[in-house]
């Protein structure tokens, strides 16, 4: 049943729905179908803001949680939501509370990451993760390029080389690109070195990571952006190369390209904080000032 | 042709990158994204006093190179674009892509009609 729930609301078009401790009245229906087109209209209808303050609150176990005026936020799938460190509880507040008069879920991407963290609704385990994004290299956007024109394959050489050459030496891999349709052979030791690497981070963060691949269509440039060698706007700029090539040739229209834009921009920056903020602990030492 | 007059996509854009990677700036950033967020009263969110403690704890540091640093930077010139492509992205959808279906009510209005009323209801809502 909770998996029928969750591919329905996938199909339409990911809208999801939160529920607080004071849950809404379940409609009994007979039919599933029924529940489905129910809860599809219901994710659909606009929510307003029913909460005036945002705060956090630490449990035991060092997790932290979110309380929307007294009452805790609770994930889809009904579980409490809890977040491992105080930095992203934080930052899901600050969602929370830029919300005016309707709730828009699809500007809250911390939220939606951690929720996807935390039900795992398509039971996806750390193996199939890693796989998949492996899987992902042979459809690298970086390695893909064109014979012409020729300013694109120029910009693509200028822009897209320099970063082939930063992973293959920062994890001391060999991918090549190619302009055949078939893509660059990529090496078994290639994989075996990356799987290493991706093996290192928790769950979290690999939700997370894959999040960043989806939306980049490239892994290269995705753990560019992890290992801080690539900015978020750099990362989004060299995605979208060929598109911003052809913005400089045709023409910019606002409410298509800088639309795709600055979404992509959301997404990847969530992402890219949602891996930082899992996958590492700061402790603060303080040195003696020395005379 | 208006494309070979422009400078070349990546030293344009470095030096966009150069103008905003001092810390400072960046630090400006986040601060009006958040006065934007909040109103006036931003400076009492949770958000203000955690990034101005970072950005202070930061400041300081004995070594030339410091990696915490660089990540710090890094971390919060992330969190900028993020609230900025928010923003942007939420101003965008509502200038060119907010208006969604009208209902029955609204339709009816357009033409000067009014939707039939039946005072027990249709039989199959609820």
């Amino acid at each position: 049943m909770l998996i029928g729930k969750y591919a329905c609301i996938a199909n339409s078009c990911l809208m999801r729905t939160f529920q607080t401790q004071t849950s809404r009245s379940k409609v009994c229906l007979r039919n599933q179908h029924y529940e489905c087109v129910a809860r599809y209209s219901a994710a659909t209808a606009e929510r307003k803001r029913f909460y005036q303050d945002v705060s956090i609150s630490q449990s035991e176990g060092g997790l932290y949680e979110i309380n929307l005026d007294q009452r805790k936020l609770k994930t889809p799938g009904g579980k409490l939501f809890t977040v491992p460190n105080e930095a992203l509880a934080i930052a899901v507040a600050t969602e929370w509370d830029a919300q005016r008069d309707t709730l828009k879920f699809y500007t809250m991407h911390l939220t939606t990451l951690c929720n996807t963290a935390l039900d795992n609704p398509t039971q996806r385990s750390k193996e199939q993760m890693i796989t998949a994004a492996l899987k992902f290299l042979e459809t690298d956007t970086i390695c893909y390029r064109v014979d012409e024109p020729h300013g694109l394959v120029e910009l693509q050489k200028n822009e897209w080389d320099p970063v082939l050459q930063w992973i293959e030496k920062r994890y001391n891999v060999t991918i090549g690109s190619s302009a055949s349709i078939l893509g660059p052979e990529i090496p078994e030791a290639t994989k075996d070195n990356l799987r290493q690497h991706l093996k290192s981070y928790n769950f979290w963060s690999l939700t997370g990571l894959e999040y960043v691949i989806t939306q980049l269509k490239s892994i290269v440039l995705s753990l560019g952006m992890i290992d801080r060698h690539l900015s978020v706007e750099q990362a989004v700029l060299l995605s979208r190369l060929e598109e911003e090539y052809q913005i400089r040739r045709w023409g910019n229209v606002e409410w298509a390209h800088d639309y795709d834009m600055y979404e992509l921009r959301a997404r990847t920056a969530a992402g890219a904080l949602f891996v930082h903020l899992t996958s590492e602990s700061s402790t603060v030492k303080h040195k003696l000032l020395q005379d | 042709m208006p494309g070979s007059r422009r400078a070349p996509l990546h030293s344009q854009h470095r030096s966009k990158m150069a103008a905003l990677s001092s810390p400072l700036r960046v630090c400006r950033g986040i601060l009006k994204e958040l006065r934007a967020i909040q109103g006036p009263s931003y400076k009492k969110s949770l958000a203000y006093n955690y990034v101005m403690d970072q950005f202070r704890k930061n400041k300081v540091t004995g070594e030339r190179y410091c990696r915490a640093k660089q990540e710090a930077h890094h971390a919060s010139h992330t969190y900028l674009c993020l609230l900025a492509s928010t923003r942007n992205h939420l101003v965008l959808h509502n200038l060119y892509h907010g208006k969604g279906e009208r209902s029955p009510e609204e339709v009816a209005s357009l033409v000067g009609l009014r939707l039939p009323t039946q005072p027990g209801g249709k039989g199959w809502e609820k």
